[in-house]
Formats: C-alpha cells, structure tokens, sequence
C-alpha cells in the first residue's frame, strides 16, 4: 500500500489493532451483561442498564475524562494497575479500553434483542433432556443468539474504529502510540497540507466501515439462514 | 415403575390440591383446560415447583417440599413431549434425535436410534430441519426425541392438540406403539375422550384442580355419574378381538360372545384392540330388535339408570362384552318402563365408530395362516 505514507499507515495498523482487542475483549462481559438484562432478574438490574448505557448518551469527553480520572496514573484504578505493571494512559491499551467503552452500550443491545427473541420453552426443553445450565447455554441459547453476537461484535468493531472524543481526551493523540484514524486525520487537518492525507485516510475508514457492514450481512444471512434451518 | 404425586400449588385464583398413584403403563391426566393437568406435569418435570408436597418416580424423589428436596429438570431423567414439540431449529432431525442421548448415562444399548426411527417412520427426515416439517413428522420427531433420552418416565402434554384429525389419528397410532413395544411408563396429558379411550391404563380425571375419579379407562369413562368432558363424551370402552375382514369393507370383531361390525380396521384377525362406543350412539330396545338397520345389537341386564340435569339419562348395560352406555331420554325411560336388573338389548350403528374411537393393536397377534 504505497499510497500511504508510514505514519498514515500506522495509523490504521493502530485503529485495528485497539478496535480488534477492543471487540475481542468485550464480547464475553458484552454477552454476560446481555444475558444478565435479559434473564435475570435482580436488584440494580436497572442501574446497570443505565450505566452500560451511559456512554452512548454522554459527551464522549466526558466518557474521556471519566477514564483519565479512574485509569490515569493518578486515578483509583490506574495507580493500582499501574504497581502491577499495568498502564494504560496515553499508551494503545488505553485506546482500547476507551474503544470498548463506547461500543459497549451498542454490542449489549444487540446482543440482548436476540437473547430476548429466544423462546425459553426451547431452553426449558433441553433442561428436560438432561441437559444442565451450562450446556443448555451451550447448545440452545448461544447458538440461537449468535446472528445477535456477531452483529453486536461487528458494530462494536465499527464504533471502535470511529472513536475519537473519549480516546483523544484519555490517551491523547501520540503517534505510533493512540494515534488512531481518527486521530490521524484530525491532527493532519490541523497543519496546512494535510488535507491529502486526511483524505486518504478517510478513504481507507470508508473501505473498513463498509467492509465491516458487507461481513456483518453476509455472516449475519448465513448464521440466521443455519440457526432457522430455512 | 410407580410415579406418585402428592402437590399442591396456588397461582393466582387458582389452586391445585391432588394426589395419585400411577401404576406402570400409560397414565392419563384428564379433565378440561384449566382443571390444572399442564401444572401436574410441569411440576413433574421440574419446570415448576410445587408449593408443597412430593413427587418421586418409585425411589427417586423428585421434590420433598417438607425435606427441602429439589432435583432440577436436567436430573431427572424425563422425556418431555411438549404440545408444540418445540424442536431445536438449529438442528437437524438426527441431532434433535441425539440431543438428549448424549446426556443420558450409557448404560442401554445403543441401538435404540435405528429402532426407534424405524418404529416412527422418520427415517426419510433425519438430514432434514425441523422448520421443513409437517405438524405431524415434527411431532413424531419429538417423540423420538423423548425416548431416545432414555428416560425413566415420559411426559406428554397434549401432543396431539395442535394437529389435524387424520395427523391425530396417526401420532396416536405410534403412542399406542410406544406402550406396546418401548415399554417406558408414560404421563399423558390431554381433553380428548378418544385418547384416554385408546391409551390409558389408568386414568386419574381431574377437575378444578383437585382429582375426580382414579381407575382404569373403561371404569373411569364408563361411569355414568362421571362426565367430565361433558355428556356428549360419556362412553364405554370394550376390549375386542378382530375376527375377520369382510370383503364389503366391514370388519367384524369379537366382544365377548357377540360379533360387532365395525367398519374395516387396518389389523391382523386375532389382534386385541380397544374400541369406545359413545353413549348417545347407542339405542335401546327391550325385545331384540328385527328388521333394523343397524348391524349390532348387544343383549344384557341394566345395572344402573342415571337421569341427568336435562332431559336425558345415561343407562348402563352389562353385556357380555362389557359394560355399555346409552343416553336416552328420560321420556324414553318411562315409556319402556326400564328398571335395574331388566333384560334390555342396546343397538350400535356400525358406522357411528369414529375412527379416533377404535384403537390400533394392543397386543401383535400372529397373522393368521
């Protein structure tokens, strides 16, 4: 890919890497969450909806800010982390977290819709074959709810490959370390002659956004076409 | 086997109080909807629990509200036959097949699979999915499912409710199969008389929640102080033999020392089989009729008349085949002048028989030579 320069490129080796850790690591508390909201019922049910839904509805600066004061060095968590060997301001990791925070909200709401479509019956009905909760999960729900799982994968992808506002204010906007695409292309609009790259770079988030979507449908189609046997 | 219940639940108006005793073979839990059937065998199956009482599969106890025992559904060891067969639609028919064999202890042979696919004629569907199937094969399927979990019991709640008749008539060919040739104890569930007719070995009636009447099916439907299902399902069930097909299309069978003409029936001469015979298809006359009609006619002495709250009454009769049911009109009565104890002789249409009313093979005789 000679048409981008090295910084541009790594740029974009930059936002897969924080976006692909970012999904990666969130499915399973995504999918934990989703099934919690969705099965369960307990107390501070609706307070945890409410707070995985808080970062689809406040600024991300804000989201940004929140982090730099519990993650930073010298927040709560970050200087314990920080004793273990663990830092994440201003470093990919810290991208990361950010990415995932943001696309939280969207992955669990995919992925709950598609828990909630279940038929329980179905679940009551592998029970009383002998199968006990954890297969149950295995064989009927995980399975049933994977056109959800993967949807809500590929649009926590998507919004962690867009994040700008929680990661600039978090990690700031280093290159070779949290300079993201979005990033890149707003610090190349703040110098003069770097509308070009800018807008290679755009070009390249138009390519990955769009390749996100086509994967999603075709996955999506092929796993609800298995899962309804249609 | 032996299941006995002992429960009682509260939900909402609602309250269910009852207690059996299921000997082995076939128990039917019968009554109208909301007579609390569905919630006798949920909570058999562990999908509810019961505010107090006890349910143990002879030594095994299921729930011991009192002893704080609770096994959980997938330690029970039941095959569940739900009334919308709820089939795994990511599956094929092999794999829903397999599904509940692959958590059930390899302690049988595991040549069960080709038998009980064979047995149930699902051979052609087995790569298929379930949203491809028909009500019946999806139910058939659901069946197979049950059983092939090896199970100590099978629950069945109203699996024929969502077909069609002739589907019915099917699927209650390949229960009746089960009970002859599987041998697993079964819980049926269901409204319909023609079912408790044709499989029951023991009926427990329920009704508003409590349990009427306990016995075998031909005492249960042949009481005539016992209408569950309303008047128009009162009947008796007779236990006869095929005699022989006749070339115009009627079979005639034995019922103790008369012949009955039924229309024809798909068995072998020498095959056991379980009719019923609804009350208000039979007629009475005091003298053996001549010059009629109908082809079969029943001598034997009235046991008991039972007027109802209109204008009919339920007459029994005890016949060498059995008891039979009448329901006649109390006019009808007087103008006779029947009495207990009196020789009396009851007139069946041949074609009254529906045949959801005649049951398959209880036992296979040898084809005759």
């Amino acid at each position: 890919m000679d048409w981008l320069g090295p910084e541009e490129w790594q740029a974009v080796r930059l936002s897969l890497q924080v976006s692909v850790w970012a999904t990666l690591l969130s499915l399973p508390v995504g999918l934990l969450v989703a099934y919690a909201l969705s099965r369960w019922r307990f107390p501070g049910r609706q307070l945890l909806n409410g707070i995985v839904h808080l970062p689809l509805i406040l600024p991300p600066v804000v989201t940004g800010y929140l982090l730099l004061m519990t993650f930073g060095t010298q927040g709560v968590v970050g200087g314990v982390l920080e004793q273990m060997g663990v830092v994440l301001a201003f470093r990919w990791t810290g991208a990361a977290l950010a990415a995932a925070i943001m696309a939280f909200p969207l992955m669990v709401r995919a992925m709950r819709l598609s828990l909630d479509a279940i038929d329980p019956k179905l679940e009551q009905a592998s029970a009383t074959l002998g199968a006990g909760p954890v297969w149950v999960f295995a064989t009927v729900t995980l399975p049933l709810a994977l056109p959800g799982i993967m949807a809500g994968g590929i649009l926590a992808f998507a919004k962690a490959m867009g994040e700008f506002g929680a990661t600039i204010t978090f990690v700031s906007n280093i290159p070779g370390q949290t300079q993201t695409v979005p990033s890149a292309i707003y610090a190349f609009l703040q110098v003069p002659g770097g509308e070009g790259a800018a807008l290679r770079l755009v070009t390249v988030s138009v390519i990955l956004a769009m390749g996100a979507l086509l994967l999603s449908e075709v996955l999506s189609r092929r796993i609800a076409r298995r899962v309804s046997g249609a | 086997m032996s299941l006995s219940v002992a429960i009682t639940h509260r939900h909402g108006d609602f309250t269910l109080d009852v207690a059996f005793e299921a000997p082995p073979g076939v128990t039917v839990l019968f009554g109208r909807s909301g007579a609390g059937k569905t919630t006798v065998a949920n909570a058999v199956a562990g999908i509810l629990k019961p505010d107090t009482g006890r349910i143990a599969v002879d030594d095994l106890v299921l729930v011991d509200q009192a002893k704080g025992v609770w096994l959980p559904p997938h330690r029970r060891r039941l095959g569940y036959i739900f009334q919308e067969g709820r089939l795994f639609p990511h599956l094929t028919v092999r794999q829903n097949l397999a599904y509940g064999r692959w958590f059930a202890p390899r302690d049988r042979a595991s040549d069960d699979m080709a038998r009980i696919v064979e047995l149930l004629g699902i051979g052609h569907l087995l790569d298929r999915r379930p949203v491809v199937l028909s009500g019946g094969e999806k139910q058939r399927v659901a069946i197979g499912r049950a059983v092939l979990a090896r199970p100590t019991l099978i629950l069945a709640d109203e699996p024929l409710a969502a077909l069609d008749a002739p589907r019915k008539a099917e699927i209650l060919t390949y229960f009746e199969r089960l009970r002859d040739e599987v041998a697993i104890p079964v819980l049926y569930v269901t409204h319909a008389v023609a079912e408790v007719a044709r499989l029951a070995t023991t009926v427990v009636a329920l009704r508003d929640g409590a349990v009427a009447r306990v016995g075998p099916a031909a005492a249960v439907l042949g009481d005539p102080s016992f209408t569950p299902a309303g008047i128009r399902a009162v009947g008796a069930v007779l236990e006869v033999v095929v005699a022989r097909h006749h070339a115009d299309g009627l079979t005639e069978v034995t019922a103790g020392q008369d012949a009955l003409f039924l229309p024809r029936i798909a068995s072998h001469a020498g095959t056991r089989l379980r009719i019923r015979i609804a009350a208000q298809d039979v007629l009475l006359s005091r003298d053996r009729p001549t010059g009629l009609s109908a082809l079969n006619i029943l001598g034997g002495r009235i046991e008991t008349i039972r007027p109802g709250e209109g204008p009919g009454a339920i007459v029994s009769l005890n016949t060498s085949a059995g008891l039979v049911l009448a329901r006649v009109t109390q006019r009808s009565v007087k103008a006779l002048g029947l009495t207990e104890g009196m020789i009396c002789h009851a007139v069946i249409k041949t074609v009254a028989t529906a045949p959801e009313d005649v049951g398959g093979q209880i036992k296979e005789a040898p084809p005759p030579k």
